[in-house]
């Protein structure tokens, strides 16, 4: 009852004086809208490349080999020989190369990769229509293609492509397949590229050996123990030479990605702590301002019966009222504008709603501790001395 | 609170003040008593303490030495909310230059020591209405004391220490920024109030107007130099 009329007063004092209640606000509305944008789009990042990389496997081991001196790949075989490892499930080695591919009048530089059958298994890549890469393409070094959802749309447009040929560098294809829509991962989109044997592919790009090569571990648990092994084992064959391979492993990387983005959205988040506090400091000074400015008015409240607490809670609630609908409008304009960032700029931002109900939360904090000290002031001021006042 | 014990007692008052690190008695050794519907005027040239006496009296403050029972009750003993309440349950103050609140309406002003009495919203607006009609003020009840004249705004502040029917109104040189007309009618409200049963302390430079009291106490440097019924 009594705070209801506290409120109602509190209310009043604010709505007569807008624009000074307005500029105290500000410090705790910059505050609080730039912790959720921040942490928005901090959380955005990570989910992002969190997804990314899960894309990648989370069973799943890629060995780049750059190679040491005249040794610059492994040859076929070797690669293969590298699924006879414990704990390894299968292998897809990956000739990689650029081609112009064309298909009537319409060609387009695009990605080839020569792979094995396997790889279907290993990178959980399938085919939408027609059928994937055989054994026999493999042997027989068929010029067989599977098209990319991507390439397909920019080479036959609607049409299926299924049946159809193109030529890859002027030497005709016959496609297949057409490969799933799989979207972008780490390391460039999933549909602009074309898959064709592994053993077509090095006459086709002029290149012996293989120079990637896709592990799948029989669990994911096993990674850690047959990165291990495949390290040992290719260490061996290039003599210990530095930076002669490497082995990723997506979740290793998850983690240092993690735990990067997590330290950049603390000390973002900081900084925009940093800004509340500065905003209740703002509040505070106000606080102070108002109750000398009505040093009377207290006098007369408490000569005609305004106990302490009165006082208190009249100016307590002021200066939460101050800043909590600081923080209300800081948090529209910062769900508001994370929104916004989402919708009409390149980065993904996901919404921290933890952060828009812990910095509102915090709003109100700043309002009680830094009203704390005014409204001390203020309810223990002597009414005469507070009623001589002019 | 039996009638026999009289509403106010001071013994032996005594208060100081240092000022420049000069210290200086203000209330020398005081004694008097009030009885339940007196009209007293306490009267002095300035500086002669009769302020501080309306502040102790008013349970503003509190007197150095002394002692000052208010309905029975000591008051020097008493803490900083307890007195508020005294002053919110048994005062009404009337003061010089009114004392209103600026940005609430004449019946926010008259609420709002109600408002400190925890009294419900319908009886305050009630009780509000009420005092407002006995000062002549109903067309007024929602201005804001800028839209009213000096002798409106007195009369909300008399409405403001009568809503609550304390047993006593402390009215400090309620004319004092008044022409002599206003002042006037408010002298004649103050009247009125005390006819029907308010105790009524006065506390005036003018001797014009402390002989409207039934009784005179005259102060001068600190002492009681003159106590006397008003024959009039």
């Amino acid at each position: 009852m009594k705070l209801y009329q506290s409120m109602r007063m509190a209310l009043k004092s604010i709505s007569s004086s807008k624009v000074r209640a307005f500029l105290t606000m500000l410090g705790i509305i910059i505050g609080v809208s730039s912790v959720i944008i921040l942490v928005s789009v901090g959380q955005g990042t990570t989910s992002q490349i969190t997804e990314q990389l899960n894309g990648l496997g989370t069973n799943q081991l890629t060995v780049n080999i750059t190679g040491r001196g005249a040794t610059t790949s492994l040859t076929y075989k070797e690669a293969l020989a590298l699924g006879d490892i414990e704990g390894v499930e299968n292998v897809a080695p990956v000739i990689t190369g650029n081609v112009t591919a064309k298909h009537d009048t319409d060609n387009v530089s695009v990605s080839v990769e020569g792979i094995t059958p396997s790889y279907e298994d290993v990178k959980d890549f399938h085919v939408q229509a027609g059928r994937f890469l055989l054994d026999i393409d493999t042997e027989y070094r068929q010029k067989v293609a599977l098209i990319g959802s991507g390439t397909a749309e920019d080479l036959f447009g609607t049409d299926s492509p299924v049946g159809q040929k193109m030529q890859l560098n002027g030497i005709s294809y016959k496609i297949v397949g057409l490969l799933e829509t799989k979207g972008s991962s780490l390391g460039g989109s999933n549909d602009d590229k074309i898959l064709i044997p592994i053993s077509t592919a090095e006459r086709q790009l002029q290149s012996k050996g293989v120079r990637s090569i896709t592990v799948a571990t029989t669990t994911a648990d096993t990674v850690t123990t047959v990165k291990d092994k495949l390290e040992r084992l290719l260490n061996v064959k290039f003599n210990n030479a530095d930076n002669a391979f490497t082995v990723f492993d997506s979740q290793e990387m998850l983690e240092t990605v993690n735990s990067t983005t997590d330290t950049l959205s603390m000390a973002l988040a900081g900084i925009a702590g940093i800004s509340l506090f500065v905003g209740g400091i703002g509040i505070m000074n106000i606080m102070i301002v108002s109750v000398n400015e009505r040093t009377r008015e207290i006098g007369i409240r408490k000569a005609i019966g305004a106990k302490k607490f009165d006082i208190l809670a009249q100016f307590m609630i002021e200066s939460i009222v101050l800043s909590g609908l600081g923080g209300f409008i800081g948090v529209g304009i910062g769900v508001g504008g994370s929104w916004l960032l989402g919708k009409y700029s390149p980065l993904t931002v996901s919404i921290a709603w933890n952060m828009v109900v812990i910095s509102f939360i915090f709003s109100l904090l700043i309002g009680v501790i830094f009203g704390m000290m005014p409204a001390n002031k203020a309810a223990r001021l002597r009414p005469i001395h507070a009623l001589r006042n002019e | 609170m039996s009638a026999s014990e009289p509403l106010i007692q001071v013994n032996n008052m005594t208060h100081g003040y240092k000022m420049a690190g000069e210290s200086m008695t203000v209330l020398k050794d005081l004694s008097f008593t009030i009885d339940f519907g007196e009209f007293v005027a306490i009267i002095g040239p300035s500086g002669s303490g009769k302020s501080t006496l309306m502040n102790m009296l008013g349970c503003l403050d509190i007197s150095d030495e002394g002692s000052y029972l208010l309905d029975g009750q000591e008051v020097r003993k008493l803490s900083d909310n307890k007195l508020a309440a005294i002053r919110n349950e048994k005062i009404g103050f009337i003061f010089q230059s009114f004392n209103l609140l600026p940005k609430l309406s004449a019946a926010e002003n008259v609420e709002l020591p109600l408002i400190y009495r925890g009294l419900s919203h319908r009886e305050r607006k009630q009780l509000a209405h009420e005092a407002l009609v006995k000062v002549g003020l109903e067309d007024r009840m929602h201005h804001r004391p800028s839209e009213l004249s000096g002798g409106q705004q007195q009369r909300v502040a008399i409405a403001r220490a009568m809503a609550g029917s304390p047993p006593i109104l402390l009215a400090d040189e309620p004319t004092g920024a008044l022409d002599t007309r206003t002042g006037h009618e408010v002298m004649q409200m103050i009247q009125e109030l005390n006819k029907q049963g308010h105790t009524i302390i006065l506390i005036t430079h003018d001797l014009e107007i402390a002989n409207q009291a039934k009784r005179i106490i005259r102060i001068q440097d600190g002492n009681l130099v003159e106590d006397r019924r008003n024959a009039r």
